[in-house]
């Protein structure tokens, strides 16, 4: 690692006087610190989030769940709260990574980090949660915009999510050795219309497969997902080429909107 | 920087630069090797060890972030020359062959027996996810942890 400055604000004021060009927020550290063990980046100096209290926790508000962004993703799985409004998020929280990788990875760091096989994206976008930062609010409609982008300012901070009450499931194939999806999707029912979106699988990161939500909204019962036409260009890696993630899409598709029709 | 730390129950006034890792902390100014570094991509599990009780990859921590935290690694957790439990039953499972990976494997089997003191077969598979053995096959690894929570019931 390259050497670097380290500051540990205790409020969100201090982080944002902070916070800019090189100087990088620091969250659960399970993507970041790896990318600075790597040498793949050289910031001057790491805000660490950790001492933040606001940024943590879950409640309830207005028929919506609010997460903080600092909180954990074992403290999302196991909230009765998550549970209960967004079942969903509850599952996908629980198989990110490993137990290690749970009890420090945050929300806030997954959804600022974008990255294409990461699954909070996916429930994001479905739910169109509200993405609340220092300076505004932003649909999960607006916000993610490719391959680890995202409508970030370099000096912005997700302070919290809210996520409408809805029931919904997720499901994805995993990559083995980390625990990533090859295809992941998440499905709810939002005011009545079904919304879906895919991750691991589209090379501009996260989508909504827009086929299959026309087929599902007209008929609830619909599974032929292999007829369904589906867009965008998948990733092709050294664990899967392009006709087989498109394979996986359509399964897990499949299967997570059967879960959902059983809940 | 000046830190103050808790390790295996000891309080330690360290100072580190902010590059430094949890795990170069506890290995080279500790010296306490037991904890292992497996890999650079924080996937492996030889690193783990318990901070405030939950188990955590300590090559993915920043030492300066433990200022005033609790820590304990694989060195803590016998009695003396008494094994902890989940020791004991690594040992009379045969649940390690190298024994690079069994530094991480206790610590997290020790964690997931703290939250769920019954674990089925396959919660003790799913929770050693981030755990990976490269001898073992993981079959004794498993009985192992079996072993510890029915040696655990039976005391407590
Ligand atoms: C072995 C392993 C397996 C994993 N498996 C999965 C998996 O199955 N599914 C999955 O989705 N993820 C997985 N991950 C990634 C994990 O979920 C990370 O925790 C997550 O992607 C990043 O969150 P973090 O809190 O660790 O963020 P950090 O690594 O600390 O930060 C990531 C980025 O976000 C920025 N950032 C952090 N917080 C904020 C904020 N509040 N506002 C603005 N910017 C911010 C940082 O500056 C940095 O650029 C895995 C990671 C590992 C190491
Ligand atoms: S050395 Fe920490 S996970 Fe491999
Ligand atoms: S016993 Fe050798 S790696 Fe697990």
């Amino acid at each position: 690692m390259y050497d670097f400055d380290y500051a540990k604000p205790q409020s969100l004021q201090e982080a944002q006087d902070l916070v800019g060009e090189d100087k990088k927020l620091l969250a659960g550290g399970q993507t970041y610190l790896p990318t600075l063990r790597q040498r793949l980046a050289m910031p001057e100096m790491l805000i660490d989030l950790n001492a933040i209290d606001v940024l943590k926790g879950i409640c309830e508000a207005d028929a919506r769940v609010s997460i903080g962004a600092m909180t954990r993703h074992a403290e999302v799985a196991a909230s009765a709260l998550v549970q209960k409004m967004v079942p969903g998020l509850a599952t996908l929280a629980g198989g990110i990574g490993d137990p290690a990788v749970r009890h420090r990875g945050t929300l806030g760091g997954s959804l600022a980090n974008n990255d294409p096989s990461a699954c909070y994206p996916a429930a994001a976008l479905a739910l169109n949660a509200t993405i609340h930062t220092s300076k505004r609010s932003l649909e999960a409609n607006d916000f993610f915009q490719g391959l680890f982008t995202t409508a970030l300012d370099e000096d912005e901070i997700i302070s919290h999510v809210t996520f409408p009450a809805a029931p919904c499931a997720y499901m994805k194939f995993k990559q083995p050795a980390s625990g990533f999806a090859l295809a992941g999707v998440f499905v709810c029912r939002l005011e009545g219309s079904f919304r879906l979106a895919v991750t691991g699988a589209g090379q501009d990161g996260v989508f909504r497969w827009s086929q299959a939500e026309d087929a599902l909204n007209a008929d609830a019962s619909f599974r032929d997902f292999k007829a369904l036409e589906l867009e965008p260009d998948m990733i092709e890696d050294m664990h899967a080429d392009a006709d087989y993630r498109r394979n996986l899409v359509q399964v897990a598709t499949q299967r997570v909107v059967q879960a959902l029709a059983q809940l | 920087m000046q830190i103050t730390v808790t390790v295996n129950g000891q309080p330690h006034s360290v100072d580190v630069a902010p590059n430094r890792l949890l795990v170069d902390l506890l290995r080279e100014d500790l010296k306490l090797t037991g904890t292992h570094l497996g890999c650079d991509t924080s996937q492996c599990g030889a690193c783990m060890v318990l901070l405030n009780g939950d188990a955590v990859k300590s090559c993915t921590l920043l030492a300066v972030q433990l200022d005033g935290a609790s820590v304990t690694t694989i060195e803590g957790l016998a009695d003396g020359e008494t094994l902890s439990p989940v020791q004991e039953a690594f040992r009379d499972a045969h649940g390690l062959q190298c024994g690079f990976c069994t530094p991480g494997m206790v610590i997290s089997i020790t964690d997931l027996l703290a939250k769920n003191p019954h674990p089925s077969e396959d919660e003790i598979r799913h929770w050693l996810e981030g755990n990976i053995c490269r001898c073992t096959g993981y079959q004794n690894i498993v009985k192992a942890a079996q072993l510890a929570a029915t040696k655990q019931a039976a005391s407590a």
